[in-house]
């Protein structure tokens, strides 16, 4: 039971620290002003075309497909994969399963292994491509690292050892509920969700910023019309010497 | 000239991406602006003591004011999609001409001071301290980046390297270290008018000069007139238009249109200028105070229409911020923009691209030409970097690269495109942008021309290519400087509107 309590307090600790620490960055991209216009052209004419071009980048990667074959294939696939993984272990958190998420089981038991040969695959880019390789940093490849070993623990748990998944999904509930149930003490598992909290801690502070931050971006927003509206933030407005 | 000797890169009959040569381009860096110009237009004069503490703050006002560059500073992953689309890297092999290197110079400083991780675990994430070291990088590494865009086009995250390198030039600017080339230029522009320092009595003499010449051509009565008040269109070119090889033969292009068309025009010795410097030194109040001679002069001749000639990036700044730098344009609720929005003609676009004021003409049958006049040339069309990824033109996204070709195609019988890849959003810059276009920097321009000789060095092997015509006085001073060091003709580029110019027919000639 001591160990329930220690991941927990664990999980509970990472989750929040994950959504707060997000909150607060998403906070800052909101608030800080866009005083120019500078969509990377051509670009839409329309708020319609603009969200459209966010949403095809969001789902398609559409500037990488453009940019670099090799990475959008491997970092697609991981990406895709991901999300049948995390639409997979919804059903760690509903009692009944919703039809949908019963549905993805079987397609998210094998993303599992698509995600991490792909991040094999954006993992080999950084040893292979001298480009890439002088770029990486070590927090480049831990952050591959964790990813995989996420992964594999995950994996490993599907395909090679069992864990008492009823029992792991009792304790899921009853976080849910703030009733902490006993937690198996299968090392594969506190590993797995170890890492899954690491992760969780390192989001708001890392490069995985990059998930919100396509949202922000300027050069893909912006709506291309500067002739027809003028867009004028607040800190700009102030030099027309009317406030 | 203290350059040091350099070779000309040997061009390949396909593209090849080099391998990462480091320290390549270490050594390349423009002449630092002496004191007297950097307080000409608001700067500290040198770097002084404590300019560490004094460049952060002004790194942490800049993450306040510029959304890019915040969320720039946190979204790269390191994917590598921009590593091979730089036509520096592509020049040089230096791997901090990558664009992610590049950012990171910068991003490295901004972990150190601004983040969780940087300041708890630097060497994890690579946060550095700013440094005297870290500022001869930037200031190496930050000249040699031409605000182009391309990688931008290619980033999953639509990260602009430009934002990153303005906000950089912001920084030094603001710690006392200035280019010499750029702000000189800007306090030549505040001065007396225009980037090239031409004072308004030679400007008056240079235009009855072409007058006099288009005479001689033509037997017409082509004017070129200067600070008319009641005109229709205030002409807005770059100051090269007026002096320079092949820019003045687009200027007379010009002119033989507003002939042709019967509209009354003017320039302004005021406004003489169309490049906008405060652009490439990342400095808005600077590119608002150089915009605001255009808008004055407009309320002062009391123009309806405001046309820009051929300048890359002066038409980035003219359609993407005039209106809201300076209220130029339409849609203006606030009395600052109303006041000449009332004024210009509501009907017409503002500020409208010369291209579009003569493909508009075109397509209405208001101008004949004589294709064959041309015929002496095999033309082939480079798009310039801001027209083409910071700018449009006409009513529908791309309308800046169909307009400038559809003229072309009205004006010129032999046409042929380079290769896919290098034009259009994805056309590789000439190699002078972004404020670079000076000659402590020649090396770093002809290396960064190298993408865009290749793709020529194709064309004129397959189609037998001898003009490039582009709208950009930057890449036709750049042009003319090294298209003879790759061993092409140095008149080989040209205007979109020095082929307008010899086809367009004017009437009887006497």
């Amino acid at each position: 039971m001591a160990l329930g309590v220690f991941f927990a307090v664990v999980l509970y600790a990472a989750a929040a620290l994950c959504v707060a620490g997000l909150v607060l960055k998403i906070r800052e991209y909101a608030r800080t002003p866009a005083p120019l216009l500078i969509p990377t052209t051509p670009a839409p004419t329309t708020r319609g075309g603009a969200a459209l071009r966010v949403a095809r980048e969001v789902v398609f990667f559409e500037s990488l497909f453009k940019g670099s074959r090799w990475t959008w294939l491997f970092g697609w696939l991981f990406h895709a994969s991901l999300l049948l993984v995390l639409l997979r272990h919804v059903r760690y958190f509903q009692e009944p399963v919703w039809a949908p998420i019963v549905f993805v089981q079987f397609f998210g038991t094998y993303a599992g292994l698509t995600m991490v040969a792909g991040l094999a695959g954006l993992w080999a880019r950084r040893f292979l491509v001298d480009r890439v390789r002088y770029i990486s940093t070590p927090s480049d490849h831990l952050h591959l690292a964790l990813l995989i070993a996420i992964g594999l623990s995950g994996l490993a748990m599907r395909f090679v050892s069992h864990t008492d998944i009823v029992a792991v999904k009792a304790y899921t509930l009853g976080l849910l509920r703030l009733d902490v149930q006993p937690l198996p003490a299968d090392p594969l598992l506190l590993v797995h969700l170890s890492l899954v909290a690491l992760l969780m801690v390192v989001f708001p502070i890392s490069k995985l910023l990059h998930a919100p931050g396509l949202f922000f971006s300027p050069t893909r927003y912006q709506v291309d019309n500067p002739r027809e509206a003028r867009h004028l933030s607040h800190w700009a407005s102030v030099l027309d010497g009317r406030k | 000239m203290a350059t040091a000797k350099f070779e000309t890169p040997k061009l390949k009959p396909y593209p090849v991406i080099p391998m990462v040569a480091e320290g390549a381009m270490a050594h390349s860096k423009p002449f630092v602006a002496p004191t007297k110009i950097q307080e000409a237009i608001g700067f500290p004069g040198e770097l002084s003591e404590g300019w560490e503490r004094r460049a952060i703050d002004k790194m942490g006002e800049l993450l306040g004011k510029y959304r890019s560059l915040r969320v720039y500073m946190d979204a790269c992953v390191h994917c590598g999609a921009c590593s091979d689309k730089c036509h520096y890297y592509l020049g040089t092999g230096d791997p901090k001409n990558m664009p992610v290197a590049r950012q990171d110079l910068m991003r490295g400083v901004y972990r150190r001071y601004f983040t969780f991780a940087g300041k708890h675990f630097p060497k994890l994430v690579g946060a550095v301290d700013m440094s005297k070291d870290v500022l001869d990088q930037w200031w190496s590494y930050y000249n040699q980046c031409s605000e182009c865009r391309r990688c931008s086009v290619f980033c999953p995250y639509g990260i602009d390297t430009a934002e990153v390198t303005m906000a950089a030039r912001e920084i030094m600017d603001a710690v006392g270290l200035g280019q010499k080339y750029a702000n000189e230029i800007i306090g030549k522009v505040h001065r007396i008018g225009n980037n090239l320092g031409i004072p308004g009595p030679a400007l008056e003499d240079t235009l009855l000069g072409l007058e006099e010449d288009t005479k001689a051509e033509t037997g017409l009565d082509v004017r070129f007139p200067l600070d008319v008040k009641g005109a229709e269109v205030l002409l807005i070119t770059p100051s090269a238009d007026f002096f320079s090889e092949p820019h003045v033969e687009s200027l007379i292009g010009y002119a033989k249109v507003f002939h042709a068309a019967g509209i009354s025009w003017t320039l302004s010795a005021k406004a003489s200028e169309a490049g906008n410097f405060g652009l490439f030194i990342g400095n808005y109040e600077q590119m608002r105070k150089i915009a605001l001679r255009i808008r004055e002069a407009a309320l002062e001749l009391g123009v309806k229409r405001i046309v820009v000639g051929e300048c890359g990036h002066a038409w980035r700044v003219a359609y993407s911020f005039w209106n809201t730098l300076v209220g130029i344009g339409a849609g203006g609720r606030d009395p600052f923009a109303i006041e000449l929005q009332n004024q210009l003609d509501g009907r017409v676009r503002q500020p409208m691209h010369i291209c579009e004021f003569t493909h508009d003409l075109i397509r209405r049958g208001a101008l004949k030409f004589d294709k064959e006049r041309n015929d002496d040339r095999i033309v082939t069309f480079h798009d310039s970097c801001n027209v083409a990824r910071a700018s449009r033109m006409g009513d529908l996204p791309g309308g800046q690269f169909a307009i400038p070709r559809e003229i072309i195609r009205a004006v010129a019988n032999r046409f042929h495109e380079m290769a896919p890849g290098t034009t259009h959003e994805a056309t590789f810059c000439c190699g002078g942008g972004g404020g670079l276009l000076t000659d402590d920097l020649l090396e770093l321009r002809v290396k960064g021309a190298l993408p865009r000789m290749e793709a020529l060095k194709n064309v004129v092997d397959q189609h037998g290519v001898n003009f490039m015509a582009t709208i950009c006085a930057i890449c036709k001073a750049q042009f003319s400087k090294v298209l003879p060091m790759y061993g092409f003709d140095m008149s080989m580029v040209g205007g979109v509107h020095q082929l307008v110019s010899k086809a367009i027919r004017l009437g009887e000639i006497h």
